[in-house]
């Protein structure tokens, strides 16, 4: 009996551990392919360099020689390491937080050794202590940013990132939400067919609002979304909204953050739209250049409606979840160009599976 | 009971539609008839003035004019009718329509409550027009005129300066001259950033100020003459507002 007991009790914790080891999912090895991450490491590693060589120097004159001795030997082993890191990411980033830490380290240590000693025995000068001592260097170094990339990932994502995410999510206006099921109610009764297609479109787009937002999506799904948004302000507002599309057909399967674009045509209707008296209309381009995903959106611009509330709101909402995705890598502009309002956005290109 | 006339000013023609079913489904209740509608404001004053209404249904977010401007401007007819605001969604006006007992309906609008509405606006007291103004956020982009019952609307934008006689404040745009009932205080507080006061019964249109001239004389009042685009007679500055008008202009 008492030993059932302690068996039940033991499974609690033990199932209580568990549980808590599967929420720490937030401790996870940086990107090494995003450039964020790359031109961080740099950073830090030649801050490093540049760090040692003013405490070795004996005076001003001789910090050049010195930082350029040390980089002489930094230089090679942290590129040949920035490369393996970067085909190794994704093997890497399936390995558990632990393992994946020393197996950096591991990749780490060996390449520093290696070139390193490439290096002495061409320069015919082995010196074995020195060269121990930059792989001890190298390791602490490594180990440093690997906490550094671990803390700072912890502050953007996880509880807080989450949290956060789940709170940017893109919300439709309340505004949109009544004068839609508005005018549905409206066309119920003279025409029942459209005011169906019209809840659907609705129901979709709250799915897509509901849903659990924090996974990129193929562009595609995005793009159908904000044409089913667009069905429904096309049944309230009719002719004076027109739209143009013109997608590359390359760019459909960019992965983007969820409701991307969406608060975006959304802000377009109601800034550039909604105040027009005459026909409006919406250009939106979505396209490759290279390797990035390159997004135009542009509506007519009334000044004098620049009190509505919204606006950067949503800009702003939509920047920093870029940012949480891409980091440095992706970007968004605003201007205001002659008489209409133009939004760009470019993000790196990653292929949907 | 001679049915209510109801007017429906609104943007969305589905939301014109809606309000029509409506006033079908009570008008057993409450007997009216449709006597116009207007897809914005400006519509609307041109279908006033031919046809008189009773009640208007009137949507706030509209574009060119909102709602409660066009709701402002209507009260310079002889009979103006009651107002019912229409809106979807409006924090703000809705808190403002709430302190100032200001009847509304929400989007979408259920028929009982249109009745109730109806039936309030037929045998309740009017809106006033000091209310509307505090209701409403935004300064107005027209002025309205009552020219012999007939409503003109005169963009403030084609305004060169506004001065106050006895009882009125006369209107000057380029063409001609109209005469409002308004106080010149309130004028200069709705559109403070488009006029300046130079004296004390007359703002002028800050874009306009063309330079300034000694007028001739040694009159206490005013040494300064203000000249403006478009405009051939010469506004005298006071002291007491030279300094500020000086301050504007050199900015």
């Amino acid at each position: 009996m008492l030993l059932a007991g302690i068996l039940r009790l033991s499974a609690l914790a033990e199932h209580k551990a568990l549980s808590i080891r599967q929420n720490d999912r937030t401790d996870a090895l940086p990107d090494f392919r995003n450039l964020g991450v790359v031109a961080r490491i740099l950073l830090v590693v030649n801050g490093a360099a540049l760090a040692v060589a003013l405490v070795r120097a004996q005076g001003v004159a001789e910090i050049g020689t010195q930082f350029f001795d040390i980089v002489f030997w930094v230089e090679p082993a942290l590129s040949v390491i920035l490369a393996v890191l970067y085909a190794a990411s994704a093997l890497l980033a399936r390995l558990r937080f632990a393992a994946g830490f020393f197996c950096t380290l591991a990749i780490v240590a060996a390449l520093t050794l290696a070139m390193s000693a490439v290096q002495s025995f061409l320069g015919r000068t082995p010196d074995w202590s020195a060269l121990l001592y930059g792989v001890a260097l190298a390791i602490v170094l490594a180990a440093l940013l690997l906490e550094y990339f671990r803390v700072r990932g912890r502050a953007f994502s996880p509880a807080l990132a989450e949290a956060r995410l789940q709170a940017l999510q893109a919300r439709i206006r309340p505004h949109f939400l009544f004068n839609s099921l508005n005018a549905v109610l409206a066309i119920i009764r003279g025409n029942p067919r459209r005011a169906e297609g019209a809840l659907e479109d609705l129901a979709d787009l709250f799915r897509s609002l509901l849903a659990d937002n924090r996974q990129l999506i193929p562009m595609r799904e995005e793009i159908s979304l904000c044409r089913q948004y667009l069905n429904l302000e096309h049944l309230r507002l009719g002719e004076r909204l027109q739209v143009q599309w013109t997608i590359d057909p390359g760019a459909e399967d960019a992965l983007v953050p969820p409701m991307l674009l969406q608060p975006l045509v959304e802000n377009a209707v109601y800034h550039g739209i909604e105040p027009g008296l005459a026909v409006g209309a919406i250009e939106i381009r979505i396209g490759l250049a290279g390797d990035r995903v390159v997004v135009g959106l542009s509506n007519p611009y009334h000044p004098e409606h620049q009190h509505r509330q919204g606006n950067r709101m949503a800009l702003a909402n939509i920047r920093e979840r870029l940012q949480l995705h891409f980091d440095v890598e992706a970007k968004l502009d605003t201007g205001v160009d002659g008489e209409r309002y133009r939004i760009g956005m470019v993000m790196p290109y990653r292929k949907a599976p | 009971m001679t049915p209510l006339r109801v007017l429906i000013v609104d943007d969305e023609p589905p939301a014109r539609a809606r309000l029509r079913d409506l006033l079908d489904d009570c008008r057993a209740e409450v007997p009216n008839a449709i006597v116009g509608e207007a897809g914005n404001g400006l519509e609307g004053i041109d279908l006033l003035c031919s046809n008189p209404a009773d009640v208007a249904l009137v949507d706030i977010h509209m574009p060119g004019m909102s709602g409660i401007e066009f709701a402002r401007h209507i009260q310079v007819l002889e009979a103006p009718p009651a107002v019912v605001f229409v809106t979807a969604h409006d924090q703000y006006a809705v808190e403002a329509f709430e302190v100032n007992a200001v009847d509304y309906l929400l989007k979408p609008v259920r028929a009982s409550r249109m009745a109730a509405a109806l039936k309030k606006a037929a045998a309740g007291p009017r809106v006033t027009r000091d209310v509307l103004d505090r209701v409403d956020t935004q300064p107005r982009r027209f002025l309205s005129v009552n020219e012999r019952g007939r409503l003109t609307l005169v963009p403030l934008t084609d305004v060169l300066y506004l001065k106050a006689e006895l009882k009125y404040v006369t209107v000057r745009t380029r063409e001609r001259e109209h005469l409002i009932e308004e106080s010149l205080a309130r004028l200069e507080e709705e559109f403070g950033n488009l006029f300046i006061r130079i004296h004390r019964n007359c703002l002028v249109a800050r874009q306009l100020i063309r330079g300034f001239e000694r007028l001739d004389g040694d009159e206490a009042e005013a040494s300064w003459a203000v000249l403006l685009d478009g405009c051939k007679e010469k506004l005298p500055v006071s002291r007491r507002q030279w300094a500020q008008v000086k301050a504007l202009a050199k900015s």
